[in-house]
């Protein structure tokens, strides 16, 4: 037991995708305007990575090396139709803000990347924790960076009005805003771990 | 004891120049403008700049002290005051106090202290300031008080500048909007009449500026480079275009509107955010040149200058990189085919 948790806590600390690996820096900047909509984006995420990590753990043994690469997008294409079919049946509003970004999430970096360097080399079990560890450390990223977003752009958080609206920077809320956000979110989380 | 034994190498020239020197040098050649600016806008004209000076000179001070934790500060080499003037001279006269400190923050917090302080900023802080809050706070930033207000702040009247005039004639496709314009001598001296919108602080008298520009030549703390190629690629830009098609604007009113004369002389200018060389710096004067019109004519801002100063300080390491200067007695290689 003791060793999947070490896979989750490895995947949310020491390799967290937003903060270390730098991973999957598309989705982080362009969904983040919201905390609602980095959580949400960062849940959808998770649930991919730990069904695809999965699989493809499964299908280690039986794939040709040459077709890897074209087996996994596979693998993670049908989970990502399966997300964006039910999100659009249940959560029509979340599937509206996040648009394109959920079919995006088939060229996903984190994905691959660790449906390349973990999944394809470990069980199927070892396999699910990493994709809860790396899938948490990634919902939190997204939700630190739209809390801050959220929270400096539009006084609010959550949807809860800390201040008036019009005190917000409206940069926060455009791209710029995001890349100052991660880099100041990057450097003081470098300085919590000491780097 | 150790650190008063100076080991260099020679020569051992000594010079007077230094960053006080030159940080001085240009305040001094500013304060025309804002003499001007006191005489225009008064009371609002003061609030803002003291504002933004002081609260430049105490972010670089409280940032060096306790988040770098360096000993020294550079708090009196004038650098600080120098962007916070700048800064605003970039700003309307009736915007808020708290709007000004976050700019101030911005301008030397993000454009400045993250990079490690002067002389290792990739972007004139003064301008990142600007720009941050030009897109932030859209509504404050882009109402222009009338001039003659001398008492009033915040709640001071507005008009459009020039600038709005211009991009109206450009979107309507109507080139009579273009008559609505003040005359040249109008937009040397800033004294426009009744219903017009100056603009910032700092750019409404392009006299005051160009007076400080020759006093910064003579004193040779800036070069006649960027400012005059950056002025007459405006000219001969905006003149082809005004010859080609009458609704965009004649070249005299360009180079005298918004913050072009402000940017050329005392932001492009900046020692650490402009290409080393003289060729160097004719290449990043003619693309700001280029950039400025082009983001006043098709852009969706009226002003482009800010943007085109920012856009070429990030090409500035690149135009160093080509244009290298010979070295002495080198031969150059022999090109490989």
């Amino acid at each position: 037991m003791k060793k999947y948790l070490d896979i989750i806590v490895n995947g949310f600390v020491k390799e967290n995708p937003t903060f270390v690996l730098m991973l999957g820096m598309c989705p982080t900047l362009a969904t983040t305007t919201s905390a609602i909509n980095g959580l949400s984006m960062g849940l959808a995420t998770m649930f991919v990575l730990i069904c695809s990590n999965l699989v493809i753990s499964f299908l280690k043994n039986l794939t040709p090396d040459k077709v890897h690469i074209p087996v996994y997008i596979a693998v993670i294409a049908t989970f990502v139709t399966v997300l964006q079919l039910m999100l659009k049946a249940y959560l029509p509003e979340i599937d509206a803000s996040l648009g394109l970004f959920i079919p995006l999430i088939v060229v996903n970096c984190v994905i691959l990347g660790r449906a390349e360097s973990f999944a394809s080399k470990n069980g199927p079990l070892a396999s699910i924790f990493d994709g809860i560890g790396i899938g948490l450390g990634f919902t939190f990223g997204l939700t630190l960076l739209g809390i801050c977003r959220e929270f400096l752009g539009s006084g609010s958080v959550f949807g809860v009005i800390l201040f008036p609206e019009s005190y917000g920077a409206l940069m926060f809320i455009l791209p710029p805003g995001a890349f100052i956000t991660l880099g100041f979110l990057v450097a003081i989380v470098n300085k919590i771990r000491g780097v | 004891m150790a650190n008063k034994l100076v080991v260099s190498l020679s020569p051992h020239a000594h010079g007077t120049d230094s960053v006080e020197r030159n940080m001085y040098g240009v305040i001094l050649a500013l304060l025309p403008a804002l003499i001007v600016s006191f005489c225009y806008f008064g009371l609002g004209s003061a609030v803002v700049c003291l504002t933004s000076v002081a609260a430049c000179v105490f972010f670089e001070w409280a940032i060096t002290r306790f988040i770098l934790k360096r000993e020294k500060t550079t708090v009196l080499d004038g650098s600080a005051i120098l962007t916070g003037l700048l800064l605003g001279f970039n700003l309307p006269s009736n915007l808020p106090i708290w709007i000004i400190l976050i700019g101030a923050l911005v301008a030397i917090g993000v454009g400045k202290m993250t990079f490690g302080g002067l002389g290792n900023n990739p972007f004139n802080p003064a301008l990142v300031g600007r720009a941050f809050l030009l897109v932030s706070f859209p509504a404050q930033m882009t109402s222009w008080p009338l001039i003659g207000q001398l008492g009033t702040y915040t709640d001071a009247n507005t008009g459009a500048t020039p600038l709005a005039i211009m991009k109206e004639a450009i979107k309507s496709g109507d080139a009579s909007v273009l008559d609505k314009l003040p005359d040249a001598t109008t937009m040397l001296l800033g004294n426009y009449s009744n219903g017009f919108g100056a603009g910032t602080i700092g750019e409404i008298c392009g006299l005051a500026l160009i007076l400080g520009g020759c006093y910064l030549i003579w004193k040779k703390i800036i070069t006649w480079h960027i400012p005059v190629s950056i002025l007459l690629t405006v000219f001969v830009f905006s003149g082809c275009l005004h010859l080609a098609n009458p609704i965009y604007a004649n070249p005299i009113a360009e180079l005298l509107s918004g913050g072009l004369l402000l940017g050329a002389i005392f932001m492009a200018t900046d020692y650490v955010t402009s290409p080393m060389t003289h060729k160097g710096q004719l290449i990043y004067g003619v693309s700001i040149g280029l950039l400025t019109i082009v983001i006043r004519n098709w852009g969706a801002y009226p002003e482009g200058m800010s943007f085109a100063i920012l856009i070429m300080n990030a090409f500035t390491p690149l135009i160093n990189n080509y244009c290298k200067p010979k070295r002495f007695g080198e031969v150059p290689a022999k090109t490989k085919k």
